[in-house]
């Protein structure tokens, strides 16, 4: 099958490739550009894991062709540190507040979560729950990843943040 | 007293020991997309390898034809049994003391069977080819009911077996049966029964579900014809076992397999086992030289990897009419599919299914646990589920409430009534088992106070009045589960995998500059070792845990283990790494009074120094003494700080708990909304409270898909119906309740650090909970036992029974 | 996983994009959102040789009023349709359904036009636009026509598009102000196709219901225009025993499949439930309004 040229910019860097027409947008961030952040955890769409921020939406980069992204502003979780190398807040709230456990689900939660507070720089208990609707974990029971966000929003915003009970 | 001295409190919060809310190791590489799991793995050379399936739940297959996919280019091989059989590895053995199929063998026996594998240069062409393989079938009579497996028409499923009356765990009564297992006392039982005042007697099912990790099964084989090694990379929960399996099948010495689990994504059994495509990935890359990766998908993994449960649970209790239990009977049966590739240890083909008197004092019980053969896939334990623990769990809690109901008792004040007592610990079951602590009846008030349970009942008393009256719609549940599970597989006497006694490991070794290094026998796959069992060290050694570096899962540095699942990680490698770390405090005692020019009796340890008992300004931290077991020891000491410790623990552990979960049901939808849970946990010693808190999430959250919609459901002709995320019901953060967590602790009598494992017991208990409280709201209109899972339309028509809709 | 081969094409317009699909017939396939088309063609259900990319024809994307109509553009994503003033305050019914349809991330690159035109049973929009009296502006080889939504769908994954033939705007009459409207969808889960859902646009005159019309979801091969249940309820109250024999034409014309969110007969009697609440919510509006 044909390869076809795109050119699109990833974490902020330029990128020129060829990929086939078939080629998922997923498929070409982890093998083409060895982009291993965002991961595979199912073909029908459902589990986010592979959520990428791209000209300023969250995609399921699983169901997007390369092609289709041509052109495109891309970031992965490989590029939402912070311009001087330190943690996003979401990264460092993640930690702070125990938000995962094996990981996997982590790149494309924090990406998403990412837009979701471009979004909603404040959002409720509720709006973060249907925020992230779309991201599924199976470890930590979503709890501290909603506290995760609160932690960020508040360090984002300059607010305190008071962590919820338990 | 030395004046900089810190105070000892003030010292030990800086270690960051057992007890505080370390932080994790692990998330520094995850929250910026650095972990190294299986599929980020990319080797020189590697091929990618694909399956061709089976859309047949039951075929003769007449014919492979493999030539159109052999000529896509970039196809390097296509394998089928035939060439499987050419090294002998068509079939390999499975943890149960049975065979499996790798590939087809003249028939398959479940929808998505594994028939040929592909292998290409590139993951598409490997696609495109898997589905260019032509196989003819000849359909044959399938059966997916395990009530109709032993019927004596029904379909032969394992021809394999033919005139083998003996299974691995003893005579078979039917071609479709695989074992018989008993436990407790028939007579004193069945006696119990025939005098009790009052009985009942229920169908209980647990559903066959899946634990669908987000990552699934995968895994990067080379070997390297050179050196005649093989290195096989995977999602393993337990390396080491899959690297003697592996050199037991392949005839490959295992000094020259090594076998690495990196970052697992999530396992919860469903990673234990050895699945075709591991081995295929394996002769792949003996056949063509070069590293071959296998990764399978999502429909793949809910339909042919290990599934969970499937037990079909006849339950009866037998109790006086003032409420006191007098008997347990329970007679299940157990759908393995059509191989029986269980994960148990060898003697129990049904688990510790055994637990089943839970927290109650039986006086008599007795199990009997058909296994039988269906057009299904293979497995069954998986999934939290500590060995048939959930299913143990979920049948005596589900009775209990049936029973309560039919003596108009509240199900909290029956179990109160029947509780073990704290005086009766250590607590010997009537099935035989030595629960080693517990203070039941403090836990459960404690739930109980803090949901203000007597308040929640009359609230419920006044809606089913409103109900009754027809001012509302919606019904109120409230559902209570006290479990007690055992865990920490297990004592040498009683546990194998394979002839492999499930001891535990941990080497640890100290550096001359105070850090050190602790490789395990388990392995984690999110339940943040390389932060906890740091902190057990940090504790034992006095040593900062941000000093400890923990490694688990390359089986050519790692101790030998049996690997994490059933909790048993905590009870057993926990135990390790603190008896390891006493040998090398010994020695650390030793160098210290050398220094000191005391004998050993005269020093005492405080937080992270050995001091002179009198004189506390004399003192070595471990530190320096790290620093002097290298510099200078006593003479005739070894140089070196280190230990290994194999232990084998004395006994299980028995984590228990109370669960409360209240419940909103809308009678003319189904839905039924959870409006509260609280869960109060006792493991024991509680090594980092914040890690407990997610398992404890994690698990409630699992244990809710599970009970409110999930299911791995087969139709008459085999086909799996719910095996994408379409259909399997995995709960997003809008469906998923708020979590209250509580603990109490009574730490475990026989293990070094006192603690018993948690991350099983919110599957164990939530479950339980969860039904009982659906069950719970439909109770005062006559309903004894609605079956899980509690989707909408089967609450919906539960009520459409009770005439609700009229 | 693994989607077949195919040759990409990314027209500029609309007439480019209707010649090449008139070239490829059978093996060429229009893409707007992808997320439809591109799971089937991940699980190999689809296998079109040729999909024409129509990401890149930029009048496909607006949304604007056009005298007593707003008129929408195919490409017009769920979440573009969430965040437009004019429909907010226009056609509400339009974004209470976009908030339940999928996930965020679906929402941001699923369009209207993929929704509409796609023929699922399961998307929510077909039954929205019955209710709304909405028409579809299609081009194709034979030239351009208008179709009332209510003739379009003929069966599961079955309309009245011609081979070749897309959607270019969609077409709908403002309903009036101070009108009611509700999506009730009775789901699994957040993302979930409906159970049953239901779509009523209503307009009250004290306690008298002036207009009504109703559209449900996924209780058949195709969505559902209520029209004898919308027959009973005009000129009338919203009293139960009225609701009620509305509530029984709707259930009659329902043939739900059966899957795993229910038996049929569970699936008539939810849309009878989710048309009930629904009037409810709708009248509780138009009343407020």
């Amino acid at each position: 099958m044909a390869k076809t040229q795109v050119s699109l910019t990833v974490n902020g860097a330029t990128v020129d490739a060829l990929v086939e027409p078939r080629t998922l947008l997923i498929h070409f961030l982890r093998e083409q550009l060895s982009l291993t952040g965002p991961h595979v955890g199912c073909e029908t769409s459902h589990c986010g894991a592979c959520t990428v921020d791209l000209d300023g939406k969250s995609v399921k980069s699983c169901t997007v062709f390369a092609v289709q992204a041509n052109g495109a502003d891309i970031r992965t979780i490989e590029g939402m540190a912070n311009a001087d190398g330190t943690l996003h807040a979401l990264q460092e709230g993640f930690r702070e507040m125990h938000g995962l456990q094996c990981g996997f689900c982590t790149p494309g939660m924090i990406t998403r979560a990412y837009r979701l507070l471009q979004e909603n720089p404040n959002p409720s208990e509720e709006e973060i729950r249907f925020g992230i609707a779309g991201n599924l974990c199976r470890c930590t029971g979503y709890q501290n990843i909603v506290k995760a966000i609160q932690y960020a929003a508040a360090k984002l915003s300059g607010v305190a943040f008071k962590e919820a009970a338990e | 007293m030395n004046d900089m001295t810190p105070p000892s409190a003030e010292r030990a919060e800086k270690l960051e020991g057992m007890g505080c809310r370390r932080k994790r190791v692990e998330d520094i590489r995850f929250v910026q997309g650095r972990g190294n799991y299986v599929d980020d793995i990319k080797m020189p050379g590697m091929l990618y390898g694909d399956f061709t399936r089976s859309p047949h739940a039951h075929a003769r297959i007449k014919n492979i034809d493999t030539s159109k996919a052999a000529a896509v280019p970039g196809v390097v091989a296509v394998l089928t049994a035939e060439t499987l059989k050419t090294v002998n590895l068509a079939w390999m053995p499975t943890l149960a003391g049975d065979v499996q199929m790798v590939l087809a063998d003249g028939k398959v026996l479940f929808q998505n069977q594994e028939v040929a594998f592909v292998i290409a240069n590139d993951r598409y062409v490997a696609a495109d080819a898997a589905d260019l393989v032509e196989v003819e079938y000849e359909p044959l009579p399938c059966n997916v009911d395990p009530f109709k497996a032993m019927n004596h028409d029904a379909p032969v499923i394992r021809e394999d077996l033919k005139g083998k009356p003996d299974g691995a765990h003893g005579k078979r009564k039917h071609h479709n049966h695989i074992f018989n297992w008993q436990a407790g006392e028939k007579a004193p039982t069945d006696a119990a029964f025939d005098n009790a005042e009052v009985t009942i007697k229920e169908l209980i099912s647990y559903p066959r579900c899946h634990p669908c990790p987000l990552e699934t099964c995968q895994c990067v084989a080379s070997f390297d014809k050179i050196k005649g090694e093989l290195t096989l990379y995977g999602t393993f929960q337990a390396p080491h076992v899959i690297r003697t399996v592996g050199s037991l099948i392949s005839k490959i010495p295992e000094h020259k397999i090594h076998v690495i689990a990196p970052d697992i994504g999530g396992g919860f059994g469903n990673k234990v086992g050895a699945y075709s495509g591991y081995i295929c990935a394996i002769v792949a890359s003996i056949v063509t030289g070069k590293p071959v990766k296998w990764v399978e998908d999502r429909i793949e993994n809910l339909s042919t990897t290990a599934f969970a449960r499937d037990f079909h649970m006849l339950t009866e209790i037998a109790a006086t009419k003032d409420g006191r239990v007098t008997g347990l009977r329970c007679y299940t049966i157990a759908d393995h599919g059509a191989f029986d590739a269980c994960a148990n240890a060898t003697k129990w083909p049904a688990g510790l299914f055994s637990i089943i008197t839970g927290s109650y004092d039986f006086p008599a019980a007795h199990v009997s646990v058909d296994g039988v053969y269906t057009n299904k896939a293979p497995g069954g334990v998986a999934y939290r589920c500590s060995f048939r623990v959930t299913e143990a769990a979920y049948c005596i809690e589900r009775a209990m409430d049936i029973m309560a109901q039919k003596l108009k008792m509240d199900p909290a004040e029956f179990r109160m009534k029947n509780l073990i007592r704290r005086e009766q610990f250590p607590y010997k079951s009537v099935m035989g088992w030595e629960y080693d602590s517990g203070d039941y009846h403090v836990a459960l008030q404690k739930a109980m106070d803090a949901v203000g349970y007597t308040k929640l009942r009359e609230e419920q008393k006044a809606r089913q009045a409103a109900f009754k009256r027809g001012e509302t719609r919606d019904l109120m549940g409230i559902g209570v589960s006290f479990f007690t599970e055992i865990v920490g597989a297990g004592p040498s006497r009683a546990c194998d995998i394979l002839g492999i006694a499930m001891f535990d490991s941990a080497e640890i070794r100290i550096h001359p500059t105070g850090s050190g290094i602790c490789r395990l026998g388990t392995k984690s796959q999110g339940q943040g070792h390389e932060t906890t069992y740091a902190q057990i060290i940090a504790t034992e050694l006095g040593l900062p845990a941000d000093n400890i570096t923990v490694e688990e899962g390359d089986t050519d540095t790692a101790p030998y283990g049996l690997g994490t699942y059933g909790s048993r990680s905590t009870p057993v490698s926990g135990a390790a790494t603190a008896m390891a770390c006493r040998k090398i405090k010994a020695k650390a005692q030793m160098i210290a009074a050398y220094m000191l020019e005391v004998h050993d009796d005269d020093l005492e340890w405080d937080v992270d120094r050995f001091r002179v008992r009198g004189a506390p300004e004399r003192f070595k931290t471990m530190t320096e003494l790290a620093w002097a077991a290298y510099h200078e020891v006593p003479p005739g000491m070894e140089p070196g700080l280190e230990a290994i410790n194999y232990y084998d623990p004395p006994n299980f552990t028995f984590p228990f708990g109370a669960y409360i979960c209240v419940m909103d049901v809308d009678a003319d939808t189904g839905e039924a909304k959870v409006r509260r849970f609280y869960a109060l946990d006792d493991c024991g010693t509680r090594i980092n409270p914040m890690i407990i808190e997610g398992q404890i999430h994690g698990g409630l959250t699992e244990a809710f898909g599970i009970a409110m919609g999930q299911e791995i459901h087969y139709d008459s002709d085999g086909n799996v119906t719910t095996a994408s995320l379409m259909d399997y019901f995995l709960p997003t953060a809008v469906e998923t309740p708020h979590w209250e967590t509580d603990w109490t602790t009574t730490p475990s009598p026989h293990h070094p650090i006192g603690a018993k494992g948690v991350g099983e017991s919110p599957n164990v208990g939530g479950v339980p909970c969860f039904s009982n409280a659906v069950n719970d709201a439909f109770a005062f209109l006559g309903s004894t036992h609605i079956q899980m899972p509690h989707d909408h339309w089967r609450t919906w028509e539960a009520a459409e029974k009770l005439g609700l809709h009229a | 996983m693994i989607p077949g081969a195919f040759t990409y094409h990314r027209p500029s317009s609309v007439k480019d994009a209707v010649a090449l699909l008139a070239t490829f017939g059978d093996d060429g396939r229009a893409l707007a959102g992808g997320h439809s088309l591109i799971p089937m063609m991940k699980l190999r259900l689809a296998t079109p040789a040729n999909l024409v990319d129509l990401g890149g024809i930029a009048h496909l994307k607006s949304i604007r009023q056009d005298g007593g109509d707003i008129v929408i553009g195919p490409m017009v994503t769920q979440h573009e349709l969430i965040g437009s003033e004019l429909l907010t305050q226009k056609i509400p019914l339009i974004r209470e359904t976009a908030l339940q349809i999928a996930d965020p991330q679906v929402r941001y690159l699923g369009t209207l036009g993929g929704n509409i035109a796609n023929g699922d049973p399961g998307n929510d929009m077909p039954a929205v636009m019955l209710c709304l009296n909405a028409s579809y502006h299609l081009a194709g080889k034979s030239g351009e026509r208008l179709i009332a939504a209510r003739e379009f769908y003929q069966g599961a994954y079955f309309t009245a598009l011609e081979p070749g033939e897309i959607v270019t705007a969609i077409r709908i009459p403002v309903p009036p102000a101070g009108h009611g409207h509700a999506y009730q969808k009775l789901k699994r889960k957040i993302g979930d196709y409906a159970t049953a859902a239901a779509a009523v646009v209503l307009t009250l005159k004290g306690s008298e219901v002036t207009s009504v019309s109703i559209g449900l979801t996924n209780v058949a091969e195709t969505p559902l225009f209520a029209e004898e249940a919308g027959r009973i309820l005009t000129g009338a109250m919203l009293d139960p025993a009225t609701v009620k024999r509305a509530v029984a034409a709707a259930e009659k014309i329902t043939a739900p499949a059966s899957d795993r969110r229910g038996t049929p007969q569970y699936r008539t009697k939810m849309a009878g439930v989710m048309l009930a609440r629904a009037l409810a919510r709708a009248a509780e509006r138009a009343r407020s309004a």
